[in-house]
């Protein structure tokens, strides 16, 4: 043969690969949020980017400070922290100071993913774990829904988003309830238009319910996202809120309402199928699903706080290595 | 109604690589000419290798027997080639692991006859018989496996055998030597077919052939005699749609209880390449001395279906078709989802070398690995329906009791599982790393 042997590389098959990485499926979540992002900045000004701003930097700074010097950065490609950032973020009130918002970001990756091993090896959601830690820690602040943007400029910014650290722990601003708040506390319920389009007080990213949706649908097409633990919270919360709302309609919500007031589908649809955090087999998926949904509707109806869904998964991520051990599937021909 | 059932037909999870088979797929198969030197090892099937019956020295003609088996799971080697036994001993093989081989000499004016070409006939053998011929032909499972034939259709007294399937899937891709077969020697494969089955006794022949094959699955019908109980089965493009578990339940509907053999269903699984290489043996007295390869890949200058003669040295394969390219990165031997690379392109095409595929740097470039973040797209790929991220965790943690318990004995290594995974892992070595280890500690316990 004319030409010298080429120097034979020995990796070992399968050759092939299919498209998908794991950064990229990191970025996909990140585009299936982007609709969400932009419909928060629309309804509440320049504050809200300044809240997500601020979680996304204390995620990603933290990222990088705990990453081994020599690979230092290495991580953050992978999109894993911006995400926590983002998430964390959106589960965030507009009217948040913004170095509470940082240090929500901070405590998600330390506590929530570092300490664990990085990413693959947490237990708990690390956004989840990082918003738990801000309302335990500023509960007023947490719980403070500042009002719509409504006829006010965009780059109007809320005082307290500007809050200097520990300065300052209560929010000083005009606010009324959120939609949850308003059923529990008043047995008033909001309209079912302005809950599904974001026209509602809340959390940054869980006002819109359309765009929530539309992100997931993205998602399931791209195959990021087992369609089985959306659809299973959703089932439930149906099923055991129709339920109660049989029993009675005043004091309980109808299913719709459930559905798509507070942060049950950013919930169901972005944090509760992290695939870190959730079950690997398809029966324990169904199970952490309906796990999620009775626990949500049960915090919501009977708990002290109207929303349920951070604790609900929070719950079920901590059952997920049992739920993974009873649930192998059965092998073939066994 | 028929075009419903076979949409249904099916095995659950598998994947949906590529096929690359254009490139190939509508090449007539050649005859590569006889080079210089042959090497034939003495191990090439699943068993015990075969023990030599010729000396240094001695005159061989082309067909002639060369090594006699060495047990039960064993088979016969024949010369590929009249020539001059030139040397017995160990060679390198494609894994770098030296291996007994007989190398021999090609005589360069030899006409290269066959020492005999008349037939068996197949009607006066008994069953004992007619396995006995098909060790003595040296056939064994042309799909790449190399499993000895004739110890496929030795079945235990009071098994009897219903369905002989024909398996024409083809699922690697790049391959379409199995195609090329079909489509050219449709007759034989249908008298091979029809001396099984009628040896078997089996009640019909199926051949399962993958919709991406329709002028195979269209010249085979049209072959098929009126009195041949013959059922050719289109099946959908999935991996591993030819691995024998998959095949049988996709047909059947059937899963072969783990640990156990087709037969324990009554089926009779064979390649479309062992059953032309018996009607070969059967019609021609051609025994297992050439097989069909198919050299392609982006690193192939031109990709063809080729027979081949055992034991020519792969450089000399890819000499015929012009060599390699200068981007040519990795070769492997088999397909590209579960073939073998090779170091050194001196090993010689074996029975069970069904392509020469050659790889650039598009398809040998690793993408960094991360960490697994448990998305189970390998559990949706395990047509086994194993847990291979457990099985990697394990493995890296050398937890290989662990990983028994989780039956990863019944992973058969179809690669899915690696080739689902977005973190780039390489699951299917570190389960197999695990295997190694459990057969170790069998073998020798502390």
């Amino acid at each position: 043969m004319k030409q010298k042997d080429p120097d034979l590389l020995l990796l070992h098959a399968p050759l092939l690969r299919q498209g998908m990485t794991t950064p990229s499926a990191m970025r996909d979540v990140l585009y299936a949020l982007l609709p969400v992002t932009a419909a928060a900045l629309w309804f509440f000004g320049l504050g809200a980017l300044l809240v997500l701003g601020a979680s996304i930097a204390g995620a990603v700074l933290t990222e990088w400070l705990f990453s081994v010097s020599e690979k230092r950065g290495e991580s953050l490609l992978d999109a894993s922290a911006i995400l926590t950032g983002l998430l964390l973020g959106l589960t965030l009130p507009p009217g948040l100071p913004m170095w509470m918002a940082f240090l929500g970001g901070v405590v998600a990756i330390s506590l929530g993913k570092v300490i664990w091993g990085g990413l693959g090896h947490n237990l708990f959601n690390p956004a989840l774990l990082g918003r738990a830690f801000l309302l335990a820690t500023f509960p007023i602040p947490m719980t403070t829904w500042t009002p719509l943007r409504g006829s006010e400029s965009f780059f109007h910014v809320n005082a307290s988003n500007l809050a200097l650290p520990f300065m300052q722990t209560q929010v000083d601003v005009v606010s009324s309830a959120s939609p949850l708040g308003l059923m529990k506390f008043e047995q008033e319920v909001t309209s079912l238009t302005n809950l599904m389009f974001g026209n509602t007080l809340g959390s940054l990213g869980e006002t819109s319910g359309v765009l929530l949706i539309l992100g997931g649908i993205y998602l399931w097409i791209r195959r990021d996202l087992d369609w089985r633990i959306p659809v299973s919270i959703m089932l439930t919360v149906v099923v055991f809120s129709g339920c109660l709302t049989l029993f009675d309609a005043v004091r309980f919500p109808s299913p719709l309402f459930s559905i798509f007031s507070g942060g049950l589908l950013l919930g169901a649809i972005y944090m509760a199928t992290d695939p870190v955090t959730s079950p690997l087999t398809p029966r324990g998926t169904w199970i952490f699903g309906i796990g999620v949904g009775v626990l949500v509707v049960l915090i919501r109806v009977f708990g002290g706080l109207p929303e349920g869904v951070m604790y609900a998964i929070l719950l079920m991520n901590a059952a997920t290595p049992l739920i993974d051990r009873y649930t192998q599937p059965r092998i073939f021909g066994r | 109604m028929n075009t419903l059932r076979s949409l249904r037909r099916n095995f659950d999870h598998g994947v949906h690589p590529a096929h690359h088979k254009k490139q190939t797929e509508d090449l007539a198969i050649q005859r590569v000419p006889f080079v210089s030197d042959y090497v034939m090892p003495l191990g090439q099937h699943i068993g015990v290798p075969s023990q030599p019956v010729v000396e240094v020295g001695e005159r061989v003609n082309r067909g002639q027997l060369i090594a006699k088996p060495g047990g039960f799971v064993s088979t016969a080697l024949h010369s590929p080639v009249t020539g001059t036994i030139s040397e017995i001993g160990d060679v390198r093989g494609a894994d770098g692991v030296f291996a007994p081989a007989i190398q021999i000499a090609a005589d360069p004016y030899a006409t290269q006859q066959l020492e005999s070409s008349a037939g068996v006939d197949w009607r006066s053998l008994s069953l004992e018989e007619f396995i006995d011929a098909v060790q003595m032909a040296g056939i064994v499972g042309m799909g790449g496996a190399a499993f000895p034939s004739h110890v496929k259709f030795s079945v235990p007294d009071g098994v009897q055998i219903r369905h002989l399937l024909i398996n024409g899937s083809e699922c690697e891709p790049y391959l379409t030597n199995d195609h090329r077969l079909m489509v050219e020697r449709p007759e034989d494969l249908l008298l091979g077919a029809e001396i099984v089955r009628q040896t078997l006794g089996a009640e019909e022949t199926v051949i399962g052939v993958e919709m991406n094959k329709p002028d195979a699955i269209e010249i085979l019908r049209r072959h098929i005699q009126p009195d041949q109980p013959v059922r050719i089965v289109p099946l959908k493009v999935k991996y591993p749609q030819g691995a024998e578990k998959m095949i049988i339940k996709t047909i059947f509907d059937m899963e072969v209880p783990a640990g156990q053999l087709p037969r324990d269903v009554e089926v009779n699984v064979n390649n479309v390449g062992t059953i032309v290489a018996i009607a070969d043996y059967f019609l021609r007295g051609l025994p297992s001395i050439e097989r069909i390869v198919t050299v392609s890949g982006p690193g192939a200058s031109y990709p063809a279906n080729l027979i081949v003669p055992l034991g020519t040295p792969v450089r000399e394969v890819l000499r015929f078709c012009g060599g390699l390219k200068d981007e040519t990165r990795e070769v492997i031997l088999g397909g590209p989802m579960m073939g073998r690379p090779t170091a050194s392109l001196d090993v010689p095409v074996l029975k069970g070398t069904s392509g020469i595929l050659a790889f650039t740097e598009a398809e040998t470039a690793r993408p960094k690995e991360y960490p697994c973040i448990r998305c189970a797209r390998c559990l949706e790929a395990c047509p086994y329906f194993l847990n291979p991220s457990r099985f990697a965790r394990l493995s890296r943690a050398r937890m290989y009791d662990e990983m028994e318990q989780y039956s990863v004995m019944d992973c058969v290594e179809c690669g899915c599982c690696t080739f689902a995974c977005p973190s780039n892992i390489p699951i299917v070595q570190l389960i197999r790393t695990g295997k190694d280890a459990l057969r170790a500690s069998k073998e020798n316990p502390e």
